[in-house]
């Protein structure tokens, strides 16, 4: 009786995945399939990603979506903890409102926040006299930074927890330098959690969607943006191609992450 | 203690740069886009624009925007529905019977795909559920000769793949909710005479109440949202608010309207979250 129901329950837990992971991987034999019309029987074929190869839209949409993840992953993550060394380490009035602050980036709509700052941006472009700066690259990476914050300043903070401020005054006591101090207790508290948030932080931008939509002008996007333009012209699997090296890039990095930062609360980081 | 000049110094160092960043591209642009709302032309039109309640005024007045909310509402509700009854026993299962290492290895492979681009996992939906789609071919191998099975472009297929976009959320807040429960109250609730079923129904269903609310509003929210999965899988078939925020800002370049709407779907999520808040506090210190 014990065995059939933990059976069932096995059997229903993997239900659960087949629903997560059958879409996906539907998606990606398609992209190895020659028919480009995602016609069987299934023929294996490479013709896909060489097309994606001579995409040039494609490729240089993949290329700005790399260079502002890695550009919103230096700024997030030094400003972000910056700000969570401040929570961790000072009390000061204001501190919980400021950490409510956070709250907004997170639970307020993209669809709101991507539009906002259209709004925003051209005002402030009609203002100086350059009505074009309200949209592009950098206005882009200014959103992606905003979303990233929040996750960065809870990732580095909650690791920053786990240490007590006594270990680095105790280093002072002992004679430490504050240079020392920073170097050589700060720095290995800090690494783990800085190295899961930085990996959060280009996960975010690599992903997004919604804010670069809106604050792309015609002629530059990002992969997503691409992506969403190409669907709605029409499916090609080139777009198969592009979404699984998109998906494995995107998992692979998560895979990392999970080994510097436990999910399910039983414990943060990874001694 | 008052933290000395030096103190305070580091502290707006250190905390300065991030919030500033913020105020610029989340809270001032909140703000200009609350006083677009009022205004009557589109800053693209060069002239001067005036006040007005127009924009406001048009919402309440046309009954196309009610059934656009009424449709946003009812896809939310749908989705975390779905999610609920998918996920909560999912949760329950990796909480309180699955253990070790099978444990870990399920949670993040579930975990994993919340991480993976959501408009990729959108379009993977296309392929399983267009007629000549996987749902249609498995069908026709099962029962040769039946209708074609073409879900694309309906109001099922964006439901289902909304449930696939944010069912981790759901099991994710359930199971650390169940998790924190402690079994000893479980098995007192079994030797003082409970079944099972009034176990679960007075003890582990209430004391999980707070991880099925704060997955609820993490589902709800984004979902009345929405205008990117309902436009690929639903087509024109069950247009939401999100959709036609989008339409105003980029195709019929109204602006102002967009910008109340937009006000109006914050103005909901703000209820929502007013609704859910407390009873999230008081039931979460129980747990």
């Amino acid at each position: 009786m014990k065995n059939l129901a933990d059976a069932g329950i096995r059997f229903y837990l993997i239900l659960v995945l087949v629903f997560l992971y059958v879409p996906i991987l539907v998606m990606a034999v398609l992209a190895f399939n020659k028919s480009p019309l995602y016609a069987l029987p299934f023929e294996f074929d490479l013709v896909w990603f060489k097309a994606l190869m001579e995409n040039d839209r494609l490729l240089k949409a993949g290329l700005n979506s790399v260079l502002i993840a890695l550009a919103n992953t230096v700024i997030a993550t030094s400003l972000g903890t910056m700000a969570a060394v401040a929570f961790g380490r000072y009390t000061f009035r204001g501190k919980t409102m400021m950490q409510a602050l956070l709250f907004p980036p997170i639970a307020i709509p993209w669809l709101v926040i991507g539009t906002a700052m259209l709004v925003f941006f051209f005002w402030i472009g009609r203002a100086i006299g350059y009505p074009g700066i309200a949209r592009g690259l950098h206005a882009i990476l200014l959103g992606h930074v905003a979303l990233s914050l929040p996750y960065v300043i809870f990732v580095v903070g909650t690791r920053l927890n786990d240490y007590p401020k006594a270990l680095e005054e105790a280093a002072a006591t002992l004679g430490a330098t504050p240079c020392q101090v920073f170097r050589r207790v700060s720095v290995p508290i800090l690494a783990p959690g800085v190295v899961a948030a930085s990996l959060f932080a280009f996960a975010v931008s690599f992903d997004q969607f919604v804010i670069s939509y809106f604050l792309a002008p015609p002629g530059v996007t990002t992969l997503p943006v691409e992506i969403y333009t190409s669907i709605r012209k029409g499916f090609t699997p080139e777009i198969n191609a592009i979404s699984t090296i998109i998906i494995l890039v995107s998992m692979g990095l998560m895979l990392i992450v999970a080994r510097f930062y436990r999910f399910g609360g039983e414990r943060s980081g990874n001694e | 203690m008052t933290p000395t000049t030096r103190t305070r110094w580091a502290i707006l160092g250190l905390t300065g740069p991030a919030y500033l960043w913020l105020a610029c591209t989340i809270f001032l642009p909140i703000a200009a886009m609350l006083a677009l709302s009022f205004l009557d032309k589109s800053p693209l039109v060069p002239k001067p624009a005036s006040f007005t309640l127009d924009n406001y005024g048009a919402f309440f007045g046309k009954p196309f925007y009610w059934s656009l909310t009424r449709w946003s509402i009812e896809l939310g509700f749908w989705v975390t529905l779905f999610s609920f009854l998918i996920g909560y026993p999912a949760a329950y299962a990796l909480a309180k019977r699955v253990k070790g290492r099978w444990r870990e290895a399920i949670f993040l492979l579930i975990v994993l795909p919340f991480w993976s681009n959501a408009l990729v996992r959108i379009f993977s939906w296309t392929m399983v559920l267009r007629s000549n789609g996987i749902i249609d071919l498995g069908m026709q191998s099962i029962f040769p000769g039946a209708p074609t099975v073409d879900l694309l472009f309906t109001y099922p297929a964006v439901v289902i793949g909304l449930v696939h976009s944010y069912l981790p959320y759901m099991i994710l807040t359930c199971y650390i909710a169940l998790q924190a429960i402690d079994d000893s109250l479980i098995e007192a609730g079994r030797s003082l005479g409970a079944s099972k079923f009034t176990t679960f129904r007075r003890v582990v269903l209430p004391l999980s109440l707070p991880g099925i609310i704060s997955g609820s509003a993490l589902i709800f929210v984004p979902v009345i949202g929405s205008f990117m999965e309902p436009r690929i899988l639903g087509g024109t078939k069950g247009a939401t608010l999100g959709m036609n925020i989008e339409e105003q800002f980029t195709v019929t370049a109204n602006w102002p309207l967009g910008a109340a709407l937009s006000f109006i779907l914050l103005a909901i999520v703000l209820v929502i979250f007013g609704i859910l808040f407390p009873f999230l506090r008081k039931q979460g210190g129980a747990a």
